[in-house]
């Protein structure tokens, strides 16, 4: 497991844990826990208090709703059902992406949007978005800012935000005060994960007339 | 924890209808505080006490209390039911739990959450109200304010160990 510098923030954890974060941001927390043994454990924490508020407070079920339960049960197949253990990962690509994608890297389907710069947008529901991009070895995403809140996870490669690098399982977390240009590391093409709730904004004209055909 | 246990190793329906009479009602009431009306409430608690029965071979003493396990299957149940929306799984680990976890491990976590239990019912008002806010879905995560002061560094710190131990068990 290589090791990992940047991670998700308590508010992004909590909000998972509890359930309430855009199908977008869910995916991305839950590919970055997937890749990131601390933020799986800081998960587990805030799950906890998900468990304490469960026992603050209680209303009575109906009168047969034990029984009904069991029938649920029984017409389910009865047995408590044993699941053999999950595969150990062979490619690139954590599960919970897996499924968004239909398969490991190969089976992303790329659009190119300039500079060597590719993407492909994952199919979430609305309230915020999710691409992969893959920025080709020094390349750069062009700088821009932000309204809301931008997740960028690398999955291989690494890329350069100022004077921070962001290498496989890192999350970039940048909110509204954040004016960016990431670029990717010179020695490697770079894959991440982006999620958004709100459109960026471009500082240079030329992506700005191209914001609507990017769909960034 | 031993109900589980016999749940999963016999399907021991003694063990079950204890289990449900603690938490069916909480979870009942949980969802009841998420903004399900007592139908649904009813509804979907008895569907999360039945899963519990189905999933219990996956439950892992060393990394989360009964009542935190059934929160997480209450949360997703909530979502399914109320929101209709997705929200993806993290990977499983590729071990899962152990067949034989560690006792003293499991018994010290479960002590660790009912320590966070009582430090979160002695939390300032507002701080508590905005957590309770947080998890019954009414606060996006924009609105979740820096918690400061949540005692949470042990607990992560036991959990993270039970990683450790798991991933070291599989060398």
């Amino acid at each position: 497991m290589t090791r990992i510098s940047h991670h998700l923030t308590d508010a992004l954890l909590m909000a998972y844990s509890a359930g309430t974060l855009p199908e977008a941001f869910s995916l991305t927390v839950a590919t970055h826990v997937s890749m990131c043994d601390e933020c799986r454990a800081r998960l587990g924490a805030f799950d906890s208090i998900g468990g304490a508020l469960l026992e603050e407070a209680a209303e009575p079920m109906a009168g047969d709703s034990l029984a009904a339960t069991m029938a649920r049960i029984r017409a389910a197949g009865g047995t408590p059902r044993a699941r053999p253990p999950a595969p150990r990962r062979t490619g690139v690509l954590p599960a919970p992406l897996c499924d968004y994608v239909g398969g490991d890297l190969e089976a992303v389907r790329w659009r190119p949007v300039g500079m060597g710069v590719k993407q492909a947008i994952l199919p979430t529901a609305k309230g915020a978005t999710a691409r992969l991009l893959y920025i080709p070895a020094g390349a750069a995403v062009p700088d821009h800012g932000h309204r809301g809140t931008e997740l960028t996870l690398v999955l291989k490669g690494a890329f350069l935000d100022d004077d921070r690098r962001f290498g496989p399982g890192d999350i970039e977390v940048a909110g509204a005060e954040l004016d960016h240009m990431p670029v990717a590391d010179i020695g490697d093409d770079c894959i991440c994960l982006a999620a958004t709730d709100a459109p960026l904004r471009f500082r240079a004209l030329i992506p700005r007339l191209a914001q609507p055909f990017l769909r960034i | 924890m031993a109900c589980l246990a016999r749940i999963r190793d016999s399907g021991d329906e003694a063990a079950f209808a204890r289990l449900f009479g603690h938490f069916a009602p909480r979870v009942k009431a949980f969802l009841m505080r998420s903004g399900a009306d007592a139908t649904l409430a009813e509804e979907v608690a008895q569907d999360v006490m039945a899963t519990l029965w189905r999933k219990a071979h996956l439950f892992d003493p060393a990394r989360a209390s009964v009542a935190t396990w059934i929160f997480t299957i209450a949360r997703n149940r909530r979502i399914d039911a109320l929101r209709r929306a997705r929200r993806p799984e993290p990977e499983d680990l590729p071990w899962g739990p152990e067949a034989a976890p560690d006792q003293a491990e499991a018994l010290a976590l479960q002590q660790e959450s009912a320590r966070l239990g009582q430090a979160l019912a002695t939390l300032p008002e507002k701080q508590r109200v905005l957590i309770e806010k947080a998890y019954f879905g009414e606060l996006s995560h924009s609105e979740i304010a820096e918690e400061t002061g949540l005692p949470l560094g042990t607990i992560k710190s036991r959990i993270r160990l039970a990683l450790e131990r798991l991933r070291h068990a599989m060398k």
